[in-house]
C-alpha cells in the first residue's frame, strides 16, 4: 500500500528577479473529463539551464510537461497560466502553432517520420514557410551537429530516418526541434526507449544544448535526473510536491514524500 | 545382481504403464480430431467450390475460343458485337466497364477521402457516430434500389442537363460513385485510423499547423490503404451489374462520348443470358465476358496484395 502523504506540505522554491525565467506556470490545472490529472502547479524554468520533473508513473509529470506547449489542446481541459515573455500563452486566442516553433516538444517513443533523414528536418521548416535550398540545407547541418549526430549521418541524409538506431532516431528528433531554433525544449522522457549508449549520447547533447536553450526533461531515471539537470521538480499524484536544485533535492530532500521516493520506497 | 534386476524389472513396468497412461486417448485429444476433422471439412467444401466455379467459368469461356475458333484477339479488340450472326468483338464491353469504373473511382475518392478525414482528424467523435451509420446504411442499400433511383432521377436528370436520351456511361457513372463511395470511405477511415497517433504528433509538435499534418503526414502514410481502398471500390464497381444495366442503356456498341447508351461486361451477360442456348456461340461468348471479369477481379486482389506489401515495407522499423 501506499502511504497517504499531505499535499499542504510542500516545498517549491521561487527565482528573485535576478534569475531570467524561459517558462513559468502559476496554478496550471489539467483534467481529463472529470479527472483532475495535475492540480496547482506553480513552477518556474529559469534560462538555459535543465529542469528535471521526475516522479512515479502516474504523477502528471508528462501531463504537465506537455501543457506546456499546448499539446493537450483536444485531448485534456487545462486551466491557469502558463508565462513566456509575459505572455499567457495558455489563452484560447494564442497562435498554438507559434508557440510550438519556440517550445519544441521530443517524445518518449522516438518518432521520426518514415521520410529521409534530411526530409525529417526540412518537413517542419518547410510547414513554417522556411525556403532556400542553402538555408535549408545549411539548418539541417547546424542542426545535426546541434544533435551531435552530424558526424554519424552527414554521407547517408537521404538514407530512411527509420534505418537509424533508436538512439540516433531520438536525437534526430531532437536535430529536428531545434531546426526550428525554439527557445525551449521540452522532453518527454527522451531515453525511456533507449539503451545505456544512447542514452549517454542524448544525455551529452542536452549538456551542451543547455548554453542556447532552456530544457524541461520529464524522466523516470533519477540517476538521470541527477546527471543532467540542475533544478529537479518531484511529482506525486498530480501535485507537485517540491522544486529545489538538485543537488538538494538529492541530497537533503525536504519534505517525507520527496524523502521516501528518492529512497526508493516507491515510485 | 539379482536384487539389481528386480529393480530393473519393477522400473520397466512402472514406465510402462507411464506409458500407457500417456499415450492413449482422451476425451480431450478426441475433441481435437473432431474439430480439426470439421475445419477441414469446411475448408475442402469450400476449396471444392471455388476451383469448380473456376474450372466452369474457364472452361466455358475459352469454349469461344476452341469450340468456335475465335480469334482471341478479335474478341479483345473487336467493336462488334453480334453474337448472332457469328462477330463477337468484346471492346466495348471491355471499355465500357472500364470507363465507368474509372470515372466512378475518379468522381467518388476526393468525396471519400474527405469525409475520411473529417470523420477521424476534424470531428472524430460527433461526426464519426453521425456518418458511421450513414454510411453503413448506404453499404447496406441493395444495388437494385440504387438502379431504380438511377432510372427515375438520374436518368431524367442528365437527360434535362445534357441532352440524348438520359442513359449512358455518365448515369452510370454517377449510380457506381454512390454506391463506391461507402466502400472507399470506410476503409479510408480505417487506414487514416491506424496511423501511428507518433507521428501526428510529431508534426505538430513542430509547430505544423492541423492542415500541414493532415495533407503531408497523415494522408501520406495512408496512401497504402487508401489505394486499397480505392481498387475495392472499383472492383466493386467493376463487378456491379443490375444498377448499371438499369441506366447504361444497353447498347453494345463503342461508346462514343459520356452520355450515349454503352454496355458493360456486367450488364450484357445480365441482359443476354436469358436469351441464349446452351452450347452455342451466342452463349459460350458471354461466358468468355465472365471470365474477362473473373480475371479482373483476380488482378484487383493481386494489386491489392502488392500495395499492402508495399505499405507493410515502408512501415518497418
Amino acid at each position: 500500500m501506499l502511504k497517504q502523504y499531505s499535499f499542504e506540505k510542500t516545498a517549491v522554491q521561487t527565482f528573485d528577479d535576478s534569475v531570467s525565467l524561459a517558462l513559468k506556470t502559476d496554478n496550471l490545472q489539467v483534467f481529463y473529463g472529470a479527472n483532475h490529472a495535475m492540480h496547482d502547479a506553480n513552477l518556474e524554468f529559469p534560462k538555459n539551464q535543465i529542469t528535471a520533473l521526475i516522479g512515479a508513473s502516474g504523477s502528471g509529470k508528462s501531463t504537465y510537461l506537455r501543457s506546456l506547449n499546448r499539446m493537450n489542446d483536444g485531448i485534456a481541459t487545462v486551466t491557469g497560466k502558463i508565462w513566456y515573455h509575459g505572455v499567457d500563452i495558455n489563452e484560447p486566442d494564442v497562435n498554438i502553432y507559434e508557440i510550438r516553433r519556440h517550445i519544441g516538444m521530443v517524445f518518449q517513443r522516438p518518432n521520426p517520420f518514415a521520410k529521409s533523414i534530411r526530409e525529417n528536418i526540412v518537413y517542419a521548416l518547410k510547414a513554417n514557410g522556411i525556403k532556400g535550398k542553402d538555408e535549408l540545407a545549411s539548418r539541417v547541418e547546424k542542426s545535426l551537429k546541434g544533435a551531435a549526430l552530424w558526424d554519424e549521418v552527414k554521407d547517408n541524409l537521404e538514407k530512411s530516418a527509420l534505418s537509424l538506431s533508436g538512439g540516433q532516431q531520438q536525437r534526430l528528433c531532437i536535430a529536428r526541434s531545434i531546426a526550428m531554433e525554439p527557445d525551449v525544449l521540452l522532453l518527454d522522457e527522451p531515453c525511456s526507449a533507449l539503451d545505456p549508449i544512447s542514452t549517454v549520447k542524448v544525455e551529452e547533447t542536452l549538456l551542451e544544448l543547455q548554453k542556447k536553450y532552456s530544457i524541461i526533461i520529464v524522466t523516470h531515471n533519477m540517476q538521470q535526473a541527477s546527471r543532467v539537470s540542475s533544478q529537479c521538480a518531484f511529482f506525486h499524484l498530480g501535485h507537485v510536491m517540491e522544486y529545489t536544485p538538485t543537488a538538494t533535492m538529492f541530497s537533503n530532500p525536504q519534505i517525507p514524500v520527496t524523502q521516501d521516493y528518492i529512497a526508493g520506497s516507491f515510485g | 545382481m539379482e536384487q539389481t534386476n528386480f529393480q530393473l524389472k519393477k522400473q520397466d513396468a512402472q514406465s510402462n504403464e507411464w506409458s500407457a497412461r500417456l499415450h492413449h486417448a482422451t476425451r480431450a485429444t478426441r475433441e481435437d480430431w473432431m474439430g480439426r476433422g470439421i475445419s477441414y471439412l469446411c475448408i475442402g467444401v469450400i476449396i471444392l467450390v471455388v476451383a469448380s466455379m473456376l474450372w466452369f467459368i474457364t472452361s466455358k469461356g475459352l469454349a469461344t475460343f476452341t469450340q468456335n475458333h475465335v480469334n482471341v484477339w478479335q474478341f479483345l479488340t473487336g467493336t462488334n458485337w453480334s453474337p448472332d450472326t457469328g462477330h463477337i468483338g468484346a471492346a466495348p464491353m471491355i471499355v465500357g466497364s472500364f470507363a465507368v469504373t474509372f470515372a466512378a473511382a475518379i468522381v467518388a475518392t476526393p468525396f471519400a477521402v474527405g469525409t475520411a478525414i473529417f470523420m477521424t482528424e476534424i470531428s472524430p467523435n460527433k461526426g464519426r457516430k453521425l456518418l458511421q451509420p450513414v454510411i453503413e446504411l448506404l453499404v447496406g442499400i441493395p444495388s437494385v434500389v440504387y438502379g431504380f433511383i438511377g432510372l427515375a432521377v438520374v436518368v431524367p436528370f442528365m437527360r434535362h442537363l445534357v441532352g440524348g436520351s438520359g442513359f449512358g456511361i455518365i448515369s452510370a457513372t454517377f449510380v457506381l460513385f454512390v454506391m463506391v463511395l461507402p466502400t472507399i470511405t470506410s476503409m479510408t477511415v480505417d487506414s487514416l485510423r491506424a496511423v501511428p497517433r507518433h507521428y501526428k504528433e510529431a508534426s505538430l509538435a513542430l509547430g505544423a499547423t492541423r492542415w500541414q499534418t493532415v495533407s503531408r503526414v497523415i494522408l501520406r502514410s495512408a496512401t497504402p490503404g487508401i489505394l486499397t481502398a480505392i481498387i475495392f471500390g472499383m472492383a466493386r464497381a467493376f463487378g456491379e451489374a443490375l444498377a448499371v444495366q438499369m441506366v447504361i442503356g444497353n447498347a453494345a456498341v463503342m461508346p462514343k462520348n459520356l452520355i450515349s447508351a454503352a454496355s458493360t461486361l456486367t450488364s450484357q451477360l445480365t441482359s443476354g443470358i436469358g436469351d441464349t442456348i446452351d452450347g452455342t456461340l451466342p452463349n459460350n461468348a458471354l461466358w468468355s465476358l465472365a471470365l474477362i471479369l473473373l480475371l479482373m477481379s483476380l488482378f484487383f486482389n493481386a494489386l491489392v496484395r502488392v500495395i499492402a506489401k508495399r505499405g507493410q515495407l515502408k512501415h518497418e522499423r
